[in-house]
């Protein structure tokens, strides 16, 4: 079996009080998309910080296309390519100009034209870089991470804050990437994103990597339940939700009741009926098929984006 | 390395030429000194011309100082240095970068003031060119390091213009391109013997004046490089790629290692050397050329 193309092991980093990495460990393959799922300050940054060489971890070991990032960082720029959860450039550097500099900056580089085509930069050619939009920044930071023709690219919340029809762009150019067999590790907190893209995902929360598998697992990992959220009028009885039909587990999250059920239809009735009996009022009900994000909750007792 | 430095250097030469705000300081400012200067205190003077150069030159040179070191503050400020860490370049390239775009872009205003004194306000001589090539080659570089020590021992661009009008205050009034050291009373002139501006501007100030030679601003010469050397390596050392790493109190003591040549020399110059004779020396000589020659406006009668 080929060696990974990462390999982080007992991964532990502290900023001051604060614990951000409390053990993380993890491996990535050759031709892999992996993603790393969590809420903001879950540690998926500061994993990728140090990946990439920009941090340095204080316990743990870390490789990258068999490089230490500390040890041997220029040899590891290289062959890898990243683009941060923000990326800045200089106000005045045109588009097409910010490109081929970085791409001198390499042994190996992409023609810096077909990247400008490759990301709908053409037109913006010439713009200095403050003259852009946040989506076409964000596509210049990804063809900047592709720049040098990388085996490994990092991805840090590539998507964060652009508006749908660019992610979906985002998304297309990523499934493209995989059909290259480039291997990427991408961080984010949508669960569209992680179940659309990636081959196998780490449920990351507190420092710590919570569940790993490929999304299919992780969600079989929910019993293949329904979930039902309901709000009501007043609050229910202690445990009387947790009784009705079909339901395996029941739990309030601040003001919404969220039920899961191997019989959702049964459940729905037995609630209506159970409300009815006790003269509380159905405020709201939403149905949803098994997701990451239910096994994010079962795991961390909280949603992504809280 | 080469390559990537070269890369950086031309990338920042093109941002400074964008930018209005480097264009005024570093070209036009000058400029406005060189006509200040020689309408107001060379009175049109033709033979007073070569030594106010000799001061604007120093001034222009030092004015590297500011130059890209704030821009390096700036970038890393603004999160745009982690993005070049990204890529395989280390401290030394983006320092470097520094120096040889400021030196560049110092050069054009140079022979500017230089065509400007000759052929608008009729100077008599071209000096000692040769001198005057390796006192601006060697004090441009030198003023940028110490502009990058700086942005190396600051945590934020108002710690750093701060420190930077300090020093840049100091160079100014006492190096003598503003006030004359000979004007000075003896213990400030004392003073300016510590200061790398006050060799610059003698040195330049010499060179235009009477044609100093190759051996006369050696001395300055492997001051400012030495000096040049010490300011980078500290720099280097001392560089960070991220806007939250902070110096601490002690490592900013390092700044002070670039001055150690000047130091050494001022002592030396002190004791045993003798600039202060010859600063007032010079200052006689162009005292006595401006009264001897005719002025202007007696030529037109």
């Amino acid at each position: 079996m080929t060696e990974p193309v990462i390999q982080v092991e007992g991964l532990y980093k502290n900023y001051g009080a604060v614990e951000a990495l409390r053990g993380v460990s993890f491996e990535v393959h050759e031709g892999e998309l992996f993603g790393l799922l969590g809420p903001n300050g879950a540690g998926k940054t500061t994993t990728i910080e140090i990946l990439e060489g920009l941090r340095t971890q204080d316990r743990g070991s870390v490789r990258v296309c068999g490089l230490d990032p500390q040890k041997n960082p220029v040899e590891m720029k290289h062959v890898v390519g990243a683009a941060l959860q923000s990326t800045s450039l200089p106000d005045k550097m045109r588009v097409e100009e910010t490109l081929e500099m970085f791409a001198h900056f390499y042994r190996d580089h992409r023609d810096p034209k077909e990247l400008l085509k490759r990301f709908q930069l053409e037109e913006k050619r010439n713009a200095f870089y403050n003259q852009l939009s946040g989506g076409q920044k964000q596509r210049l930071a990804l063809a900047l991470a592709l720049v040098n023709n990388p085996r490994m690219i990092f991805l840090d919340e590539p998507t964060a804050g652009l508006d749908p029809q660019v992610r979906r762009e985002i998304y297309d150019t990523l499934e493209e990437l995989k059909k290259e067999k480039k291997t990427i590790l991408l961080t984010t907190h949508y669960i569209e994103e992680a179940e659309r893209l990636c081959d196998r995902v780490a449920v990351v929360d507190y420092g710590r990597v919570m569940a790993l598998g490929t999304p299919r697992e992780l969600k079989q990992r929910s019993a293949g339940t329904t979930r039902i959220e309901v709000r009501l009028s007043q609050p229910s009885a202690d445990g009387a939700l947790n009784h009705l039909d079909g339901v395996t587990d029941c739990r309030k999250l601040e003001e919404t009741y969220l039920l899961h059920s191997s019989k959702p239809t049964q459940t729905i009735v037995a609630l209506v009926k159970h409300l009815e009996a006790q003269g509380v009022e159905l405020q709201g009900l939403e149905m949803f098929s098994p997701s990451l994000e239910d096994v994010f909750l079962e795991l961390t007792g909280r949603r992504l984006r809280e | 390395m080469v390559n990537q430095t070269w890369t950086l250097s031309m990338m920042r030469i093109k941002l400074a030429l964008r930018s209005r705000t480097f264009l005024f300081f570093s070209m036009a400012m000058p400029l406005g000194f060189l006509f200040g200067y020689v309408i107001f205190f060379g009175r049109g003077n033709a033979m007073a011309v070569p030594y106010l150069l000799g001061a604007i030159l120093a001034l222009s040179v030092m004015g590297a100082f500011w130059g890209l070191s704030m821009q390096l503050v700036m970038f890393r400020e603004q999160g745009i240095l982690r993005r070049f860490h990204l890529a395989p370049i280390g401290p030394g390239a983006m320092l470097a970068s520094s120096i040889i775009s400021n030196y560049f872009l110092v050069f054009p205003t140079v022979i500017l003031e230089f065509l400007i004194c000759r052929f608008v306000f009729h100077m008599p001589t071209w000096g000692n060119l040769w001198a005057v090539f390796l006192l601006v080659s060697i004090g441009a570089a030198t003023f940028s390091a110490m502009g990058l020590i700086v942005a190396s021992v600051t945590n934020d661009m108002q710690e750093t213009t701060v420190i930077n009008n300090i020093i840049w205050s100091l160079f100014l009034f006492l190096s003598g391109v503003t006030i004359p050291v000979a004007f000075m009373p003896g213990w400030v002139q004392k003073v300016t013997l510590f200061l790398p501006a006050t060799y610059l501007a003698t040195g330049l100030e010499g060179a235009m004046l009477h044609a100093a030679s190759f051996s006369e601003v050696l001395e300055v010469t492997v001051a400012l490089a030495v000096s040049l050397i010490v300011a980078f390596e500290v720099s280097r050392r001392l560089f960070r790629w991220e806007p939250e790493e902070k110096i601490r109190g002690k490592a900013k003591l390092w700044a002070i290692a670039a001055l150690i040549p000047f130091l050494l020399l001022g002592g030396w110059e002190l004791t045993r050397g003798h600039l202060l004779q010859e600063i007032n020396h010079q200052f006689q000589i162009i005292n006595q050329r401006a009264a001897a020659a005719p002025h202007p406006t007696a030529n037109r009668r």
